[in-house]
């Protein structure tokens, strides 16, 4: 109703502005005078109020401001002057809403995604309930065109889901059995039963909405310095507007100083571009935590990747076999065995791979040690088991002959990472494994390298042959490998020493220390996982590369945004105040001058929601020369 | 303690800031009072013994700025 409200009163004031031009014209003074005096009434109500407000708030605001100029107009008989200004101001706060709503507007229309209902499977009946009585474990079906209301995974059925809300990406994603779904994401095509894990408020998509609203509040440090000014600069304005009455004895000429001094469009100058901004990334499945985040992300010189899972897909598969004394699948079941209570990437990689092949693993590790970075340690049916790098073998006495260390040295120049076997200190086998790299790696490095990152760096555990095949491929600049994961924050830290801004892209799980380390953490592929989303600044939403380089563009064109609008600000304030002081603008040109120039901030800032990165150069795909896996 | 979210009319001159966390913040029962500016919401920490969520309400409101919707977190 308020806002309603607020259009009908600048309505009125304006008709009856046009009416006092109207009787202007007629030579009808006193209805002129009478209509000007009506206008100013009809507006000034309004402001007159929120000024009384914050006056018993012991709070200084503009309103107050343009109070005292108006009673101060109508007293002299400027009446022109004081239905002019009444009707600006309101005009131009009603316009500014407006337009800041725009500048809102990618939150909103993310916001108005959330599903208010979902068909739920009670006692073997479908139940529509509202989504707020959703309980965990609960059973939702999903058809065509609905929308998903919960987190959960597919228990029956499959589906293409439009999953835009959380990723930022428009092509529907195929799920089927076991896959996880997100609410505020669309079924385009198929039907599912879901059986809900996470409701209400700890839904990811309800954590991105939150996460947003805190990021838009997180200022930035120009916005601190803003404020640090405007603290200085009001009461500095107070004080030169008594000093302008005390020299030229003009009151009027004072008033006009202070009401066109107010910093309108400055205070809202850097607000309305990180807003519009962050509402640009969210849309996009990219969440930048904040002011500060946007403007340390812009100033980034060195990107620092890890390898797996970030660079690569992270989804390692077994490419080659070679036992020595025994059968191949004889070593990988002994292997898997071992690995089986593993939680490594790799020991993974080798248990699928046997559970693959239709092994049946029957025997169970005892005395099970990991050697962090290196491997680890078993008994499986009474033998001793060692599986890892060249580092943890030969530390056990256990040598590597000379064929075989050039048959793992070729395989790691192929791009795998060697896995040896030793059983009862001897050398059983060496099993390969590789990881594919990412459809467009090479194009977001390269993006990055044009935005203006300097350096590109990958960080791996793995070994160095791979790790400089992968970097070849990608055009990365440096790579350093058989990394722990403290080497990693150390090699940060040393970054950071020297001077470099750091931005660290992970997959916010593993590299989480190295991710808080940074100046700017990225997690990637973050959607469904918490902690990814709590450690890092900027969270990719989708698992894709592309989204960094996307990242950086908007940080710096929201950065450069804030900047120009602060400029504006700053100038058009500047110019005022001269032209006040030489008697060339008057409070109702100067209020129209201060609206306009707050309406062309926003405006401005507009811009970043409809940003998009330009393309750069053809974008091929580009396929991983890195063995195929199956 | 309960926290709760109020969602405002859109907020658009940053002084209404202070004067609602100002007012907010000096009732009694009250632990914090933030006005989000961006999102035009208003989040509160309060002790449900000493003051209820529509007392806080009724504050807003009279400071000029009509709620539209709460949400208790």
């Amino acid at each position: 109703m308020g806002k309603i409200k607020k259009i009908h009163v600048v309505i009125v004031s304006g008709i009856l502005l046009a009416l006092a031009l109207m009787f202007h014209f007629l030579d009808m003074e006193i209805w002129k005078n009478t209509a000007l005096i009506a206008g100013t009434f009809v507006a000034g109500y309004s402001i007159a109020k929120k000024a009384i407000q914050s006056v018993m708030m012991k709070a200084f605001s503009i309103e107050l401001l343009v109070t005292i100029a108006v009673i101060g107009a109508l007293i002299i008989g400027e009446y022109v002057e004081s239905a002019a200004v009444t009707f600006l101001f309101l005009f131009g706060a009603y316009l500014e809403a407006r337009t800041l709503e725009k500048t809102r507007s990618s939150l909103r229309t993310l916001m108005d995604m959330a599903p208010l209902e979902a068909t739920v499977l009670k006692n073997g009946e479908r139940v529509i309930m509202p989504v707020g009585d959703i309980e965990e474990g609960d059973r939702i079906l999903i058809q065509s065109g609905e929308k998903v209301a919960i987190d959960g995974r597919i228990v029956s059925g499959q589906a293409f889901i439009n999953e835009a809300a959380i990723t930022g990406e428009s092509v529907p994603a195929s799920k089927k059995l076991k896959d996880q779904v997100f609410s505020g994401t669309i079924i385009d095509n198929g039907y599912v039963e879901v059986e809900a894990e996470k409701v209400g408020d700890d839904t990811t998509f309800a954590k991105i909405i939150e996460l947003v609203e805190e990021a838009q509040e997180a200022k930035a440090k120009t916005q601190k310095f803003l404020e640090r000014f405007a603290n200085v600069y009001t009461p500095a304005i107070l004080v030169l507007s008594v000093l302008v009455f005390v020299f030229t004895q003009n009151v009027e000429l004072a008033i006009t100083f202070l009401v066109i001094a107010c910093p309108g469009a400055l205070v809202i100058s850097a607000p309305v571009s990180l807003v519009a901004g962050i509402g640009n990334g969210a849309k996009n499945g990219t969440l930048l935590k904040g002011g500060e985040v946007m403007e340390n992300l812009a100033k980034i010189d060195v990107i620092v990747f890890d390898k797996t899972g970030t660079l690569t897909k992270g989804k390692p598969a077994v490419t080659g076999m070679k036992a020595f004394g025994m059968k191949e699948e004889e070593l990988l079941k002994i292997t898997a065995e071992a690995e089986i209570i593993s939680e490594h990437h790799l020991g993974r990689t080798i248990v699928n791979e046997a559970e693959h092949r239709g092994l049946t693993l029957t025997n169970e590790p005892e005395d099970f040690t990991v050697e962090k970075g290196h491997g680890l340690y078993a008994t499986v049916a009474g033998k001793s088991v060692v599986i890892g790098n060249r580092k943890l073998l030969s530390k056990n006495g256990i040598q590597l002959p000379g064929n075989i260390e050039s048959y793992a040295i070729q395989e790691e120049k192929n791009g795998n990472t060697a896995i040896f076997v030793g059983i009862d200190n001897k050398l059983a086998g060496v099993i390969s494994i590789a990881d594919q790299i990412r459809a467009k790696a090479a194009d977001a490095i390269r993006q990055l390298k044009a935005a203006g990152v300097k350096h590109t760096v990958m960080l791996t555990g793995d070994n160095t042959h791979t790790a400089e095949k992968v970097a070849r491929q990608l055009g990365i600049d440096q790579v350093f490998a058989e990394m722990l994961p403290e080497d990693k924050v150390n090699h940060i830290k040393r970054l950071k020493a020297e001077g470099y801004r750091v931005a660290m892209v992970g997959d916010g799980i593993n590299d989480a220390p190295a991710i808080a380390l940074a100046d700017v953490g990225m997690a990637m592929g973050a959607a469904g996982t918490d902690a990814a989303m709590e450690t890092a600044d900027v969270v990719l939403m989708a698992d894709k590369l592309s989204k960094i380089p996307y990242a950086y563009s908007l940080a710096k064109a929201t950065v450069r945004n804030m900047k120009q609008n602060m400029f504006f600000a700053v100038g058009t304030v500047a110019l005022l105040l001269v032209g006040v002081l030489l008697g060339k603008i008057f409070l109702a040109s100067g209020m129209l001058i201060h609206e306009l120039s707050v309406l062309i901030v926003i405006l401005n800032a507009i811009r970043l929601v409809r940003y998009k990165q330009r393309e750069q150069g053809e974008v091929k795909e580009m396929r991983a020369a890195i063995p195929e896996t199956k | 303690m309960t926290t709760i979210k109020f969602q405002l009319e859109p907020l658009t001159c940053p002084s209404c800031i202070k004067k609602i966390e100002g007012k907010l913040g000096k009732m009694n029962g009250v632990e914090e009072a933030k006005v989000m500016f961006n999102s035009s919401k208003v989040k509160a920490t309060f002790n449900t013994e000493q003051v209820t969520a529509e007392e806080l309400q009724e504050i807003i409101e009279k400071l000029g700025y009509p709620v539209l919707s709460s949400k208790t977190a």
